[in-house]
Formats: C-alpha cells, sequence, structure tokens
C-alpha cells in the first residue's frame, strides 16, 4: 500500500485537526470526534465499493446503517421471557407464514406463464391467502407482546449475546436487504437502483419506528450492554484511581478518556480490517474485472462477464460494510434510537464523505469520512459564530437578526450541498484521485 | 339496499374523494419529473424540494396578501400567489440548470453522474427552505371550508353516512384537469411542444432538423417548475405544509412516473392515480364497509384493514417493485413525450 508524500501530509493535517481540538475544547471531544470518524470512515468505504468500484448509486445508505442498528440491538439486548410466552409462537408462526408465502407466489408466477392474464390473479389470489394467514398469526401475538410490561419491556428482547457480535450480524443483515432489492432493480436502468434503495431505506425506516414488538419503535432502546468497561466501574475500582493519580490525571476525566480510547482501538481495528481487504480486492483480478465494468459495460459483457451478477456482488458487499458500520454506530450509541435515522445523516453526509475524498480510492474514502465529519461538527459552532458576527451590527433584537442565527443550523445543508456540487465540478477526482492503474 | 348506499358512500367519502385529490397532485408531480426525464435523461431527485420552493414562495405571497387584506372568495388565496410562485419557481429552476446542469450536458455525462448532482441540488434546495421558511408546519389554506358538509348530504340524502367535500379538493382536480390540458395541448398541437417530443424520441435527429436544444430545454424547465409549483401548492392546500413531507412525497411521485412508464406523460397522470388509489384502498379500514354488507352477527371485529396507515409510502414501493419484476418499461411503454 504505497501512499506518496501528498496523501501522507493530507493525513497528517487531519490528525493534526483532530489534536488541535483536543487542545483547544477538550480532549473528551476530540476522541468522540475520532470514534465518529471512524464509523463514518467504514461507511464511506463501502459506498466507496458500491460507487468508486463499479459506478453503482444507492441512495439508500440511512437504510442500511439503520439495519446495522437493529442488529446491534437484537444480539445484545436479553430476551423477554414473558413476551416469547405470550406471543412468540404466533410471531415465528407469522414469519413461517411470510416466508411461505413469498416462496408460494414465486412458484405460482413461474408455474403459470402460459396462462395470460389470469397469470396476475392466481398469483395474486396465492399471495393474499398467505398474507390473510400471516395477519391472522401475527397480530394477536403483536398485541400480546406490547401488553407485557409496556413501560420497560413490550418487545420480544433480544438474545443477550455480547454486542460485538452484532458486528457482524449487522453486515448480514444489510446484505440480506441488499440481496433482495438489488435482485429487483439491478440490470435494469441505473435510476430504477437509486429510486429503489431510497425507498427501502425508507420503508426500512418506517418499520424499525412502527414494529414496536420487534424494536419498542420510538419507545427506543436504551441501556445496550458495551464491549468496553463503563466509567462508573472505572471510577470506583482502586487500581484505576491510584493509576490515574499516578498520570496527574482527575478519576473522572481519565475514566471516559479512557472508555473512548477501548472505543477507538476497537474501531480503528475494524476500518484496518476493511479496509486491507478493500485495497486487496481493488488490486485482484475482481478488482481489475469490477473496474472494467464500470467503465464499459458493453464491452466487459462481450468479454463474457455476468454484468448484472458482478453488480449484485459488489452491492451486497457495500451494503454489508455499511451495515457493519451502523452496528458499530448504534454501539457507540448505548441506545437504539430509530427517529435518529436521517437521510440528510446517513445518506447524503456519506456520498460527500466518498465524493470529497476521492472515489475509486479507499484511502480517499477513509480521508472524506475524517475531513466530512470533523466539519459537520465543527460547522455548527463556526456557524453560529458568523451569523452572529455579521448580524453584529443591527440592533439586538432585530427579527432578520433573530432569523438569521435561528437559521444558521439549517446552513449545514446548504453546505454541504454546495460543498457537494463544487467538487462535482471542479475537483470530480476528490481529495485523494483513484491511482490509473 | 340503504345498507348498500351506505357503505358506497364511506367507500366515496374516504376513499374516492381524497384519492381523486391525492391523485392529482401525483399526477401532476409525476408529469414533471417525466417531462425531465425525457428533455434530459435523468431522474431528478431534486423534484420533491422544486415543489416545496414553489409552494413556499406561494405562501409569503399569500400570507402578503392576506395582510392586504385581499381574498379569492370562496376559494383559497393560494390560487391568486400561484402565478408568482411559479414565476420565482421558474427562475431557480433555470439559474440551477445554467449554474449546474448545462456544464454536465456539455460534457455528456451519464445519467448516474446527473442523478448524484440532482441529489446535491435537492440539498441546496432543502437548506434554502429551512433557511427562509424554516422546518416548521405551516398552514395558509383559506377561503370556504367545504364544498358539501357530511351533515348536509346526509339531510340531503337520508342516509347514515356523510360525505363531505372539501374546497380544496375540488380545487385540487379542477386545477390538475385544467394543467393537464394546457400541457397536452402545448405538447401536441404547438410547434415548440413537437419540438420537445422529437427531441425527446431521437436527441440526433432532432438536432439535424434544426431544433435548438437549449431551447428545449428551457422551456422542459419551465414546465417542470411549473407543475411542481401547482402540485405542491395544491398538496400545501390539501393537507399543510411541511418541507420534509415533500422529500417523502419523492417516491410515491417516482413510482407514479415508472408505474406509467418514464417518459410518457399519459404515463404519468394514469401512474399518479394508480399509487394513491392503492394507497388508500390498501390502508383504509374496511370495518364498517364490511359492517353495512354482510348480515349483524357477521360484523368484523377487527379494523379489515389490509396495511396500517403507517405504512402507506411502503404502498408505493411494493407497486414500484412489482412493476420492476413484472414490467419494468411500465404500462404504457412504448410511446415517449
Amino acid at each position: 500500500m504505497t501512499m506518496s508524500g501528498r496523501n501522507i501530509g493530507l493525513f497528517a493535517l487531519m490528525a493534526l485537526l483532530l489534536m488541535s481540538v483536543g487542545f483547544i475544547q477538550s480532549w473528551d471531544v476530540s476522541l468522540t470526534l475520532l470514534n465518529l470518524c471512524i464509523i463514518s470512515a467504514i461507511m464511506a468505504l463501502g459506498v466507496n465499493i458500491q460507487w468508486g468500484y463499479a459506478g453503482l448509486f444507492n441512495v439508500g445508505t440511512m437504510g442500511f446503517a439503520a439495519l446495522g442498528g437493529l442488529a446491534a440491538m437484537l444480539v445484545s439486548v436479553p430476551p423477554v421471557t414473558a413476551a416469547w410466552k405470550a406471543g412468540g409462537a404466533g410471531v415465528v408462526g407469522g414469519i413461517v407464514a411470510a416466508v411461505v408465502t413469498v416462496i408460494a407466489g414465486m412458484y405460482a408466477w413461474r408455474k403459470t406463464a402460459d396462462m395470460g392474464r389470469s397469470r396476475y390473479w392466481v398469483t395474486g389470489l396465492v399471495v393474499l391467502v398467505g398474507y390473510v394467514v400471516l395477519r391472522s398469526l401475527i397480530d394477536p401475538a403483536v398485541s400480546a407482546i406490547e401488553k407485557v410490561d409496556a413501560t420497560k419491556a413490550g418487545y420480544l428482547g433480544g438474545f443477550g449475546l455480547p454486542i460485538i457480535f452484532s458486528w457482524l450480524v449487522g453486515g448480514v443483515f444489510a446484505a440480506g436487504a441488499a440481496w433482495v432489492v438489488g435482485r429487483i432493480s439491478l440490470g435494469l436502468r441505473s435510476d430504477y437502483l437509486a429510486i429503489a434503495t431510497l425507498g427501502i431505506s425508507e420503508i426500512i425506516i418506517y418499520m424499525l419506528k412502527f414494529e414496536d414488538w420487534l424494536t419498542r419503535g420510538v419507545k427506543n432502546v436504551a441501556g445496550l450492554p458495551r464491549p468496553v468497561p463503563y466509567e462508573v466501574d472505572l471510577n470506583e475500582s482502586a487500581g484505576f484511581q491510584s493509576w490515574a493519580t499516578g498520570m496527574g490525571l482527575e478519576v473522572e476525566t481519565a475514566s471516559s478518556i479512557l472508555v473512548k480510547l477501548c472505543y477507538a482501538g476497537l474501531f480503528s481495528i475494524v476500518l484496518l480490517v476493511v479496509l486491507y481487504l478493500s485495497e486487496v480486492a481493488l488490486r485482484s483480478p475482481w478488482g481489475r474485472m469490477m473496474r472494467a465494468i464500470r467503465d464499459n459495460e458493453t464491452a466487459a459483457a462481450a468479454m463474457g462477464k455476468n454484468v448484472t451478477s458482478r453488480h449484485l456482488q459488489v452491492f451486497i458487499l457495500g451494503s454489508a460494510v455499511i451495515g457493519v458500520a451502523g452496528a458499530m454506530l448504534t454501539t457507540l450509541d448505548g441506545q437504539f434510537t430509530p427517529t435518529t435515522y436521517q437521510p440528510l445523516r446517513f445518506t447524503f453526509l456519506i456520498w460527500v464523505m466518498v465524493i470529497v475524498g476521492g472515489s475509486g480510492n479507499n484511502w480517499g474514502a477513509v480521508l472524506g469520512g475524517f475531513v466530512i465529519w470533523f466539519f459537520w461538527i465543527e460547522a455548527e459552532p463556526i456557524g453560529h459564530w458568523l451569523m452572529s458576527t455579521l448580524t453584529s451590527g443591527m440592533e439586538e433584537g432585530h427579527w432578520l437578526r433573530l432569523h438569521l442565527i435561528e437559521s444558521a443550523a439549517h446552513m449545514r445543508l446548504l453546505t454541504m450541498g454546495l460543498v457537494l456540487l463544487l467538487v462535482l465540478r471542479f475537483a470530480p477526482r476528490g481529495l485523494i484521485p483513484e491511482v490509473k492503474r | 339496499m340503504t345498507d348498500f348506499l351506505n357503505a358506497l358512500v364511506i367507500l366515496a367519502n374516504f376513499i374516492l374523494v381524497p384519492g381523486l385529490a391525492y391523485g392529482s397532485q401525483l399526477a401532476l408531480g409525476a408529469l414533471g419529473v417525466t417531462l425531465v426525464y425525457g428533455v434530459l435523461r435523468f431522474s431528478n431527485f431534486a423534484h420533491g424540494e422544486t415543489m416545496a420552493f414553489g409552494t413556499m414562495l406561494v405562501i409569503l405571497v399569500t400570507w402578503m396578501l392576506q395582510g392586504a387584506g385581499a381574498s379569492f372568495g370562496p376559494l383559497p388565496t393560494a390560487l391568486l400567489a400561484l402565478p408568482i410562485g411559479i414565476a420565482g419557481a421558474v427562475v431557480l429552476c433555470l439559474v440551477t440548470d445554467r449554474l449546474v446542469y448545462r456544464y454536465y450536458r456539455r460534457q455528456r455525462a451519464s445519467s448516474v453522474i446527473y442523478l448524484i448532482v440532482s441529489v446535491g441540488v435537492m440539498f441546496v434546495y432543502n437548506g434554502l427552505i429551512r433557511f427562509v421558511i424554516g422546518p416548521r408546519d405551516q398552514n395558509f389554506t383559506d377561503g370556504q371550508r367545504f364544498i358539501m358538509k357530511a351533515r348536509e348530504f346526509k339531510n340531503m340524502t337520508g342516509l347514515n353516512e356523510g360525505l363531505a367535500i372539501k374546497t380544496t379538493q375540488a380545487v385540487t382536480l379542477g386545477t390538475a384537469v385544467v394543467t393537464v390540458g394546457i400541457v397536452f395541448w402545448f405538447l401536441n398541437k404547438t410547434r415548440t411542444g413537437k419540438s420537445m417530443r422529437a427531441f425527446s424520441d431521437n436527441e440526433d435527429l432532432a438536432l439535424l432538423s434544426g431544433i435548438n436544444p437549449d431551447r428545449v430545454v428551457m422551456i422542459a424547465w419551465i414546465m417542470t417548475a411549473a407543475l411542481a409549483t401547482i402540485a405542491g401548492t395544491l398538496y400545501g392546500l390539501d393537507k399543510s405544509f411541511k418541507p420534509f413531507v415533500y422529500l417523502q412525497l419523492l417516491l410515491p411521485i417516482f413510482a407514479a412516473a415508472i408505474v406509467g412508464g418514464v417518459g410518457n406523460p399519459l404515463g404519468a397522470i394514469a401512474g399518479g392515480f394508480v399509487i394513491a388509489f392503492s394507497e388508500l384502498f390498501v390502508t383504509f379500514a374496511y370495518k364498517r364497509v364490511v359492517t353495512y354488507m354482510v348480515p349483524e352477527s357477521m360484523a368484523p371485529e377487527g379494523l379489515v384493514q389490509i396495511l396500517s396507515t403507517d405504512y402507506k409510502f411502503a404502498v408505493s414501493f411494493m407497486i414500484l417493485v412489482i412493476v420492476l419484476l413484472v414490467k419494468p418499461t411500465g404500462i404504457f411503454s412504448g410511446k415517449s413525450l
């Protein structure tokens, strides 16, 4: 993995920026930023696999990240036995019915190819019957589950496993959703994938918000177990206290920094693994084939490459990476909050990262993740300061001044949109351009 | 017999009337998407925000008119403000085209680049709208609220169930019919409209016949901006104006355009109504209808609802999926603009 001096310089500059936040604001803030930067970088790597390697436009990053978050919650939370007793059988039956319905529907569709118009009706009828069975099984179960200890539980709970497993599970969830979307919309016009991913991500978010038996919906699931020690435990342990005082630090500050460093360590391992695998893949014959397909689909198809199935493959891989990052984010937050999934934050921002960083270059995606997240967070104080300064000539209570200061938060949208448009127009290769091989 | 009529009235009140209004809104939105696709050949993700931007201007002018004491009798004042809103949206679209899209047109960029660019434009618009009017709910409907109230209908017919028609619903349908009429007249009867269709059908041939591409693109943007503002304003009058809702409308609008066959104006209108009615059919609770239709002993206990209203946006996605699986070119395939 060779890097030119310029690229090393760019990363060094980024490290300097993070360190200056450490000195100016506090190390706690700086490390929080770092952790989110790493997660953003991993998401950007996922999008880069889809866009940079294969030229696929995924507008549904938010949905795949949310599935990762769901995985984190489902894996780590202990099961609610009362709820399982109340409605577990019904829910499982309903899921089985759903699977059977889909298979029966597909079977009916295949077997009725020579029936003309009535083909639609037969398939529709099969699916409708399946759906009625599904609902009759799942509806009573759901209402029973939601009644179980509604203030604290009211959902099935999870599997009570260490949350770190969820990072893999999150990837698998996202890959599954990507398989479905990809099977439907790849091989058609390129816009269809974009529109289908937009749709699926909206629907995933709606499901997470409204399927209370699975996710508690907008009541959130708080207090997910952690893969790292808790600050409170550290503060109380005598060994840590003496170590912290020995280092000349306050115990509370030291424990919170240590916890964040632990997270940073874990996240860095994932980032390095993903980065390594991506780079290896990019250099392999597989990577060459993907680039060939991206640059000229017709020529690649003429060489005997199955463009659609390669696209599907790379779409699934990229989505899985996004799912992993989504699970990591929920792990870091320590709670699962469906309402936090905003298209701006989870779809658009990641795209800006990839484009600014340099599409097609993994190092670029990582750098883009760091830079954009950093400025995304720091833009708020800067924007507020800018607006206050610009309007300082006006009277204190002037309506325009108040409006401008209040609206400063929305400036971020505008700025990020402009950044994307400007980079696309004037520096389409990004900060670290793709290496021509 | 009365039971049957009562059931019909419920369906008309909760599905037919709202469906016609919502369908017209979606149809106008999808028509705009289809026009851009036909002429500029990309799916415009910024269309929802164009709708929101035009509506925002309409709201601001409406407030000014209301402040000045102007009103449009029983009709909403917003209709008076509509031309100014359209003019503003046209300026916005033309400026955007000049600053952003024209460059990529000259480059002959691939359609996926246009997609990304339009997503960027979408967020710039979004920021602009929130900056001016804020993210909150705005209500700007005035004039007479109902053409027919549920109670009046009951007195008139002697039925148990009422049929209410809101003024905004009638206005929506009327405006949509007029707008669509003008668009089709323009596309089919005028020289410029014909040149647009020729350009959409075969760009190279159109260029060879001396059609000025810049002019076609400009007219496409003007029409799109007008359609978007009208659709957005009608939606805002009927429901209410929330900036983020227009982002969510993007999915049903795209679904409508694809169902009808992207690039096909007639298809866009059909698609709009298909999506609107499916959404209402699937999320309507049929309990009261069924109670009227079956003997008393068989009356259902549940809501008899296929899908909860929370998932109304999932309906357009499902239709989209079915169309992509079964007939990716849409219902009216084979024809374009």
